[in-house]
């Protein structure tokens, strides 16, 4: 086993109280400091499990959103509907050993290690802003590797215009799946193309370190351009397929939640507006943030919708 | 032995006390930096809740004299009434002054995509008016209208919770629990009503 739980670390590797704390205040006051000042990938530097992956010019030159605020406020319905009880139940999550299965449309069908998968497709760190449909957002330094380059390597065949991603069903540990808030176990999808796309990736870290259970370990799917709902967490399955996959929140309220999901201000959620979203670490007084188009990522990814009505196809 | 004024003051300051913890918690909280990760929601929703809550005791009232036949409750009626439209007004503050940042645009935007926010805003105004005339004066000059104003909590008490069914994502259950108690409460009110007519034939 490649991948080592939280008890074999060494003393050595675990961070020393005093640089961790000094390591916030410095990423406190640099938040307080103008963003455009700050190289992020300094103020991420950790000794975690990842401590020196390589920065990816991807990344967004933004101060990054105290972790402790990403860790407690998750939307992980598998577990809880509240944000900070999906922190404390999802603990009970063994992510290790982890397979995937790879089914559908390719020539490479089968059930891959994680371990195996994560040996082929070398980790970077991805800043992301991370933009919620419920209009709060965050800037997460993810660690991950691009989902296309490993979908390559199973050589979907020319029928597969669709990937698919399904979450563990296991409702004795996810205590969440025991109501029907949704369908279980939780699907999610992509059009190829935009599962191919450069700024799509897979998670298995942020801040240097694992993934946290409750941010999704072992592996969670990121896609910056979307509402938060679509980077799928604790995946257990990859399927390519010819049809639109019917996607969870979708099948739930479909005049709500599209299959596209892309970040958009000037199409409203039915029941509220998207122009704006709170940032999470501001300060009670900072105004919300004006919400961009494609999440501000619309130079890289608006031509894969050129010619759509993306008020029809929300 | 039946209790003296100045036993039901002492009490009365009690409860008013008791009233008032859950926004000096939630102040000790903001003072501390402990409101979590999107403070701004911790506040906008704990009094929110704390509003509906006084709503749905202040409503028991009257169903805990029905049923028990003691008068004392109705001594609450008042103060608990306040509080419920003193949590409504933070609520509402903080929507205004914290989420909104004062924007005016923010507000033109916000609230017509939002009939939850809509159906919010006309229980406070349903609300207003009833603390407005709480005061023992007004209701003296009001006279009988004072009680067909009053009535006017019903109402409120329902657009609050269209306003919660409308905001929630997914999961109604706090909303089903609250609107089960308004529920509750505004049955055992109805039958009492027709039980006193059929006596009075």
């Amino acid at each position: 086993m490649l991948i080592k739980s939280q008890t074999e670390i060494a003393s050595h590797n675990v961070t020393d109280r005093k640089v961790f704390e000094s390591r916030r205040q410095f990423i406190k006051a640099a938040t307080a400091l103008s963003a455009s000042a700050i190289l992020p990938n300094q103020a991420q530097a950790q000794a975690g499990k990842y401590a020196n992956v390589t920065a990816s010019p991807y990344s967004i030159a933004v101060a990054a959103t105290d972790r402790e605020d990403v860790t407690n406020y998750t939307n992980y319905y598998e577990f809880s509907t509240n944000k900070q009880d999906s922190t404390v139940l999802a603990r009970a999550l063994t992510t290790s050993p982890w397979s995937i299965e790879v089914s559908g449309e390719t020539e490479k069908p089968g059930v891959y290690h994680l371990e195996d998968i994560l040996k082929d497709n070398p980790v970077e760190e991805r800043i992301y802003r991370f933009r919620c449909v419920e209009a709060w957002s965050m800037v997460v330094p993810w660690v991950g590797f691009p989902l296309g380059a490993m979908l390559k390597r199973f050589k979907p065949t020319s029928k597969a215009k669709f990937v698919q991603f399904t979450t563990l069903y296991n409702p004795d540990i996810m205590v969440g799946q025991r109501s029907h808030v949704l369908e279980w176990p939780y699907v999610e999808g992509l059009r190829m193309d935009e599962a191919m796309h450069p700024l799509t990736i897979l998670a298995t870290g942020m801040y240097g370190d694992a993934l946290p259970n409750q941010n999704g370990a072992p592996l969670r799917l990121i896609v910056p351009w979307k509402y938060g709902f679509k980077s799928i967490k604790a995946i257990v399955k990859i399927e390519f397929t010819e049809a639109m996959p019917a996607t969870a929140w979708n099948k739930s309220a479909p005049g709500e939640y599209g299959f596209y999901a892309n970040v958009n201000p000037d199409v409203p959620h039915p029941r509220w507006s998207q122009s704006r979203e709170r940032v999470l670490g501001s300060s009670l007084f900072t105004p919300k943030r004006a919400t961009e188009k494609f999440n501000g990522y619309g130079e890289q990814v608006a031509s894969l919708y050129s010619g759509m009505d993306l008020t029809q196809f929300f | 032995m039946p209790l003296t004024k100045q036993n039901w003051a002492a009490i009365k300051t009690v409860v008013f006390i008791l009233c008032l913890t859950p926004f000096l918690s939630l102040l000790i909280d903001g003072v501390n930096d402990q409101l979590g990760a999107n403070p701004i929601e911790t506040l906008h929703f704990g009094f929110g809740d704390w509003a509906l809550r006084f709503l749905c005791i202040d409503l028991a009232l009257t169903p805990i004299k029905i049923i028990t036949g003691q008068s004392w409750p109705i001594r609450f009626r008042r103060m608990l009434g306040l509080f419920a439209f003193f949590y409504a007004s933070l609520h509402l503050l903080v929507f205004v002054v914290l989420d909104l940042s004062l924007s005016w645009a923010a507000l033109v935007d916000e609230v017509p995509k939002s009939p939850y926010i809509l159906a919010g805003l006309v229980t406070y105004l349903l609300l207003s008016p009833l603390a407005a005339t709480s005061t023992k004066a007004m209701q003296k000059h009001l006279g009988r209208h004072w009680l067909t104003l009053h009535r006017l909590v019903y109402v409120a008490a329902i657009t609050a919770l269209i306003h919660y069914f409308w905001l929630v994502k997914k999961d109604y259950s706090q909303p089903l629990l609250y609107a089960s108690v308004v529920t509750l409460l505004f049955v055992i009110r109805v039958i009492n009503y027709y039980r006193k007519l059929t006596t009075l034939r």
